[in-house]
């Protein structure tokens, strides 16, 4: 018997549930936050782009481009896969600092504030963070395998690494 | 915040002439740097959203040199100068006379490229705010070089606030004879959403 894989791609401010053997995968995080909430079988993966969608200036949003929505969103698919919400684990990965300028502007901070955002968030669903590699100043790919609950981190300068 | 749905062809080519009046003079500035012809291309208008753009460079996983500066003033915007690996290279190598090898681990050649891109976005937006009487002064520039959509993204914040689109008018400028060694880059001019009206008002053309 033949498995096929296949690897489900999330776009910036998208988000994708998929079951084993699958995997999800997004590429080249900068200060987005990527954001994988999974199970035994089940897994879902956000591309955050922002923290806060009340700050947002135009009043209909792309929900899957904030934090706080997208988390919400990402848990309603899981649940109507049938997930228990209780044994639901969170990974993350991103949130980095492109670039080194100091300036005022805060939406240059923006990584490490995606980053509060989700963790708040997932904190609020009290579902517990079992791996990150956040901040610096790199770009991120990730792709999450559901079947072994790894996170593959592969950056330009600093290699792979399994979280 | 202007509307795309409601930009005119007038519109369109008010840009295009943006793009060619800034990249003019960086490719004049590029020219005069290099002592060799520079040519440049009709520069080209694109409304895409966020993961078209990232297609648009070679996908997300791209790895580009850029030169990324924020545009201060009355109509503030982001700008990145993009170049490959092997072009950022060749660039350093014709300017320094020394290898712009392992152009991330070299501090000479990620100076070089740093100074490059100052003297040409400074070119390019000294040409736009003489053109526009539109005061525009550019942040200290900052080199990267990584994936394209980790850096791209950086410059896209202020826009993604309101839109999930972006308008990017894109030049491109390269060497007249192609050669080896020919040199090759794009400026990304990304206004900032507020920002159309303030250029379409200063250029005389009806406002969205």
């Amino acid at each position: 018997m033949t498995i096929i894989t296949t690897v489900v791609k999330v776009g910036i401010a998208d988000l994708q549930v998929a079951q084993v053997p699958n995997t999800l995968k997004t590429s080249g995080l900068g200060s987005c936050v990527g954001v994988v909430i999974y199970e035994q079988k089940v897994a879902g993966l956000a591309h955050v782009m922002l923290p806060d969608s009340t700050a947002s200036k135009k009043s209909i949003v792309n929900e899957m481009k904030y934090a706080d929505t997208s988390i919400d969103l990402l848990l309603e698919q899981l649940l109507t896969e049938g997930v228990c919400k209780s044994k639901l684990k969170a990974k993350i990965a991103g949130g980095a600092h492109m670039f080194s300028f100091q300036s005022d502007n805060n939406m240059l901070k923006i990584g490490q504030r995606n980053v509060e955002a989700v963790l708040a968030k997932l904190k609020e669903h009290k579902i517990p963070v079992i791996a990150q590699d956040v901040g610096g100043n790199k770009g991120r790919t990730i792709e999450f395998n559901i079947e072994t609950g790894m996170l593959e981190v592969r950056t330009v300068n600093s290699g792979v690494m399994q979280i | 915040m202007a509307n795309m749905e409601n930009l005119s062809q007038q519109h369109l080519d008010v840009l295009k002439e943006v793009g060619n009046i800034g990249a003019g003079n960086a490719a004049t500035a590029l020219s005069s740097l290099l002592g060799k012809k520079i040519d440049m291309s009709v520069p080209s208008i694109q409304i895409v959203d966020f993961n078209e753009l990232m297609e648009y460079v070679g996908g997300p996983e791209q790895i580009i040199v850029s030169v990324f500066l924020r545009i201060q003033g009355e109509a503030p915007g982001s700008m990145f100068f993009v170049l490959s690996p092997e072009e950022a290279t060749s660039l350093v190598e014709q300017l320094t006379g020394t290898s712009g090898d392992d152009i991330g681990e070299n501090d000479l050649a990620i100076s070089a490229i740093s100074e490059i891109g100052n003297i040409l976005s400074g070119s390019y937006l000294s040409a736009l705010s003489d053109f526009t009487s539109i005061n525009l002064q550019p942040t200290v520039p900052n080199v990267t070089i990584d994936m394209a959509a980790a850096i791209l993204m950086q410059g896209l914040l202020e826009i993604s606030q309101e839109s999930d689109y972006a308008i990017i008018i894109d030049t491109m400028i390269e060497e007249e004879e192609q050669s080896n060694e020919s040199v090759k880059g794009h400026f990304f001019l990304l206004p900032d959403p507020d920002s159309f009206d303030e250029i379409f008002k200063a250029l005389g053309v009806e406002e969205l």
